[in-house]
């Protein structure tokens, strides 16, 4: 290690030898050492004692020092890449100590999950949609959630790399994207005229949480979840990005887990990055079919002939419903909760029936009580009965028990701010990670990575890889840990947009030239 | 969909004049043609007009917006609107259409009626334009304005102005008709199968068609929106109100240049002062019931005199010891428009929070009720004194409640049931109140609901106050914002008469 005295907690020492490298060799260089010594003051010393709480500060103070100097250089290099040179070179048995004891909240953890594992190059390229540092990214408002809660908001970056340090020296417990703004955040204040400081475009995203779902669900509440009601996000993501697909003709939309009990869809398509407010609200209010607060009697009343995203919608539920609805909910088991069930059917004396029939055999399923409706029906005990109504009852029960129930106030406005992909849930520790939609029902929000086991699998392997002395080229730390399909998903997907981002500026262009 | 680039000069003949010397070049239009009855309003007059003519018109303009407005707070429907306005335009706006005179379009009075509209429209535009506030306003009734005389317009004159409109729209063709069948029908409500089949169809970004997007009403493919004939309407109004939007900015822009004398700017400044906003705000005097003991204790006690939709926040407080976010906004705000301060504020939602910690409540609620206040977020100077309690308005139209919310206004976001339910547990079971409430609330007469139940609640009072004359017509009109429910309801079971004359509601 060719300059590994930088790591001293010397100011002045540092100073001297920082200067004098880049002077004469600029590049990756200093950089690889000043991080070393980062890594390497965390991981031997607890922060608490104060001479080495002292030292990464000042390591701050000179990467502040020569930002300008170095970050033209250091585009080129990635967070992963820098870290990846940290561990090959690390003197340490065993960097993280601390992983199988520590908490997820623990600030070194999270540090550590930053520095080496958060894929803050592709989450430039995703909300910049392209490679090159531009406005997309460098007026976009970040907001941090500080250890001691404290939120920053109208944070912004030029480039990744600057945002990745920043959160290095903040070491946030998380942090959200917001829209991109006329002007640069930071710059709001010194403008002339408060309106020239507006959200200019946003991704469009869409918040599902299943404590929405409280009312409807009999496995958890509030907080908690289960694969019995995940399922409840799983059909809600088939329906919407069914709708946003073929309706709307949105091809760039990413689902993420939000870490605990619900998910989130980001769609970068152009054409949705740049809907106003009113566009938003519209496109909110045609997803929009469960209405009402928890007083509002029936909540899906729909008007016949039904429209045909209701039908594709139905279609897709209509197996949810038998399967995860009646089946593994159970909605309507006692007697008090098969009456909210007859409140919805349309017809008194066929609700009389069944209610005689149900209370005749306490412990009826949901399922035969459902089969039973029709079943009654049939036998004609309401002789006024209209089938044409029933069957409607139905459906909309149906849709009741099982159509996404959005979280419409988030969708609405472009100045919404939302966590971010790939941070960690303060309240479980698991990475909210991207959902790939093709594989949607083997999604398993329970199996989802969370810090310490990634930072223990990143352990487990290099203690592996010491002992096999292979000299294949070294794997990037994500590529160590469980989290690696995630983020290859990630990647791809990112790709994807560029791609069609760069046809689209190509296109502007040749319009150009014809004048 | 509005073609790009329609006002734009040709690139080619861009720089034929000399912009220094632009404004002396002699205007390539000067006297308006009208073939049209309706006005986009792309092109601003030149022609001189005398300074009277200046101030009449756009007078005469004004009254009607006013009027549009005023329907508007009142929750009007649209046909209630018409036939309220419809009189009052041909009083002091007439525009007729070209059939009613054997000169078509060339007839003079014609001409004249066209070219009033014309001015004031501009001469509004101008003094509408300084702040955002009066932009949005003024852009929301034009556009109301249009609206009206879009829909009483002759059929085909109609047509003739959609057509002379740049807008850009793409025909459906007979095949794709025929492969998307039932799903053209089905989506759009209101057509009959014959409609579907003989009528025209037009594909547009669903952007432009915002409105029916929003209510479902249209069917959309791969982010195409397929609009048949009759809901043109919608389509042609996006376009008015776009451009309207985008006039009214360009001439916020261009009014600090405007350099102008103290001719116009006195009569523009007039204007715009005479649009005052008339939302029903409560007047700094309103929040004060001297003598009232008010404070954080003395709420549950009080909660007996708050309309239903305040006591159904307070109740389900009490219930859950939690209200979600809205409920909490509007509740808070209610609190401090009967002037609970702040300090008891927070009193209050820490005690009623029972199941939450200290640590909690500070880090998570206490910003926000501080924030209703007025006392932190944003700069000093503009918060003011933090957000005005809402009216019935904003509780009726804005943010239903969602699962699990408990605010709004009762008698329109409950069920039918329910609501009798609710009503029940707060005392009202008189048959016939309750028989009239559901009435209303079928009519959508949310207020006059509300009303019914407090003319119930207090008839001896009101009685009283009637008899003896201490309470005259203006004390006891329709209440319209929670905040008087509680004042007037207040006041009469306390027999306070002193403090009600002279703070009442603003209008």
């Amino acid at each position: 290690m060719p300059h590994s005295t930088a790591s001293e907690p010397v100011l002045s020492g540092g100073l001297v030898e920082e200067d004098s490298i880049i002077l004469d060799a600029p590049g990756q260089v200093p950089d690889y050492t000043k991080e070393e010594g980062k890594i390497d003051m965390y991981d031997s010393v607890s922060p608490s004692e104060d001479s080495a709480g002292e030292a990464p500060r000042m390591d701050v103070k000179l990467e502040d020092i020569f930002n300008d100097v170095d970050d033209d250089e250091d585009d080129e290099f990635s967070g992963s890449r820098v870290s990846n040179t940290n561990s090959e070179g690390s003197p340490q048995e065993a960097p993280f100590q601390f992983a199988p004891s520590a908490k997820y909240t623990d600030p070194e953890v999270m540090l550590a999950f930053y520095q080496r594992l958060f894929p803050f190059r592709y989450l430039f390229q995703w909300l910049n949609h392209s490679m090159k540092p531009s406005n997309d990214f460098g007026h976009r408002e970040f907001a941090f959630t500080l250890q001691n809660d404290a939120y920053l908001r109208y944070q912004s970056f030029a480039t990744g790399d600057l945002l990745r340090k920043d959160i290095l020296r903040l070491n946030p417990s998380r942090f959200e994207v917001g829209p991109v703004y006329t002007a640069n955040p930071r710059d709001r204040k010194t403008l002339r005229k408060s309106t020239a400081f507006r959200p200019m475009a946003k991704e469009l995203v869409f918040d599902i949480d299943l404590t929405d779902y409280d009312e409807i669900r009999t496995c958890c509440n509030k907080a908690n979840i289960c694969h019995k009601c995940w399922s409840f996000v799983t059909m809600a993501i088939k329906v919407v990005d069914a709708a946003l697909r073929e309706d709307f003709g949105f091809q760039h939309i990413m689902w993420v887990y939000s870490g605990r009990r619900g998910a989130h869809a980001w769609i970068s398509d152009k054409r949705a990055r740049n809907m106003d407010d009113q566009k938003r609200k519209a496109l909110a209010g045609y997803l929009e079919v469960v209405k009402g607060g928890a007083q509002s009697g029936k909540k899906v009343n729909m008007k016949r002939p039904l429209h045909p995203h209701l039908v594709r919608s139905l279609d897709i539920l209509k197996e949810h419903f038998q399967r995860d609805i009646l089946e593994d909910q159970d909605p309507w088991a006692t007697p008090e909760k098969a009456e909210r069930l007859l409140q919805l059917l349309p017809d008194k004396l066929l609700n009389d029936s069944l209610r005689k029939k149900w209370d005749a055999a306490p412990g009826r399923s949901s399922v035969s009580k459902w089969a039973d409706i029709d079943a009654i029906a049939k036998t004609g005990a309401s002789k006024a009965l209209d089938g044409r109504a029933l069957l409607e009852a139905k459906q909309d029960i149906v849709l009741e028990y099982t159509y996404p129930r959005l979280d419409v106030e988030v969708s609405k406005k472009q100045i919404h701010l939302l966590k971010s992909p790939f941070v960690i849930h303060p309240g479980t520790g698991r990475v909210c990670v991207p959902i790939d939609t093709k594989r949607l029902t083997e999604f398993d929000p329970l199996g989802v990575p969370t810090v310490t086991e990634l930072l223990g699998e990143i352990d487990a392997f290099d203690g592996q890889a010491k002992k096999e002395e292979s000299h294949v080229k070294k794997p990037q730390d994500y590529e160590k840990t469980s989290l690696r399909p995630y983020v290859d998903y990630f990647k791809i997907y990112v790709a994807g947009l560029l791609r069609e981002e760069k046809g689209a500026k190509r296109g502007r262009e040749e319009d150009a030239m014809e004048f | 969909m509005i073609r790009q680039g329609y006002n734009r000069v040709d690139p080619k003949r861009r720089s034929t004049i000399d912009y220094k010397k632009k404004q002396f070049a002699s205007p390539t239009y000067k006297e308006q043609e009208y073939p049209h009855r309706l006005n986009f309003y792309e092109i601003p007059p030149t022609a001189e007009i005398t300074l009277e003519q200046f101030e009449q018109w756009a007078i005469g303009r004004l009254r009607i917006l006013a009027e549009i407005e005023a329907c508007s707070f009142r929750n009007k429907t649209h046909a209630e609107t018409a036939a309220h306005v419809t009189p009052l335009l041909q009083k002091w706006l007439p525009l007729h259409s070209n059939t009613s005179s054997s000169a078509g379009s060339q007839d003079e009075i014609l001409k004249l009626e066209r070219r009033k509209d014309h001015y004031s429209h501009f001469i509004l535009r101008l003094a509408f334009s300084s702040t955002e506030d009066l932009r949005r306003r003024f852009a929301r009734i034009e556009g109301a304005l249009f609206k009206l005389r879009f829909q009483s317009d002759d059929a085909k004159e109609r047509q003739a102005f959609v057509e002379s409109l740049p807008l850009d729209w793409e025909v459906v063709s007979e095949e794709e008709k025929k492969a998307l069948g039932m799903d053209l029908q089905n989506a759009t409500p209101g057509l009959k199968r014959q409609d579907v089949e003989e009528g025209g169809w037009f594909k547009v970004d669903f952007e432009t068609v915002s409105e029916l997007v929003e209510g479902r009403r249209i069917f959309l493919k791969a982010g195409k929106a397929y609009v048949p004939v009759k809901e043109q309407m919608s389509m042609v109004l996006t376009g008015f109100n776009a451009r309207l939007d985008k006039g009214l900015e360009l001439a916020a822009r261009a009014l600090p240049r405007l350099d102008e004398d103290d001719r116009l700017t006195p009569i523009l400044h007039h204007l715009s002062k005479n649009f005052a906003t008339p939302d029903s705000t409560l007047s700094d005097s309103d929040s004060a019931l001297p003598g009232a003991p008010i404070n954080a204790s003395s709420i549950d006690p009080l909660s007996q005199h708050f309309p239903l939709c305040m006591r159904n926040l307070h109740t389900t407080l009490r219930k859950n010891s939690h209200l979600k976010h809205f409920g909490r906004l509007q509740y808070t705000l209610f609190l401090k428009g009967i002037g609970l301060t702040l300090e008891d504020c927070l009193i209050f939602w820490r005690q009623a929070f029972k199941l939450i910690t200290d640590d909690t409540f500070n880090k998570e609620y206490r910003y926000n009720i501080r924030h209703a206040y007025g006392d932190v977020g944003g700069d000093a100077i503009r918060r003011g004194r933090g957000y005005s309690p809402f009216s019935c308005q904003k509780i009726l139209t804005e943010h239903p409640p969602g699962s699990g919310e408990s605010h709004g206004c009762p008698y329109r976001h409950f069920g039918v049931d329910n609501l009798t339910a609710l009503l029940q547990t707060t005392g009202v079971i008189d048959r016939d109140v309750l028989r009239g409430v559901k009435e209303d609330v079928e009519k959508k007469r949310f207020h006059i609901a509300c009303n019914r139940v407090f003319e119930w609640a207090h008839k001896g009072d009101i009685k009283r106050v009637k008899e003896d004359g201490s309470w005259g017509a203006a004390e006891l009109d329709t209440i319209v914002h929670p905040n008087t429910y509680f004042k007037r309801s207040y006041l009469l079971k306390t027999g306070g008469v002193a403090a009600i004359k002279g703070d009442e509601m603003e209008m």
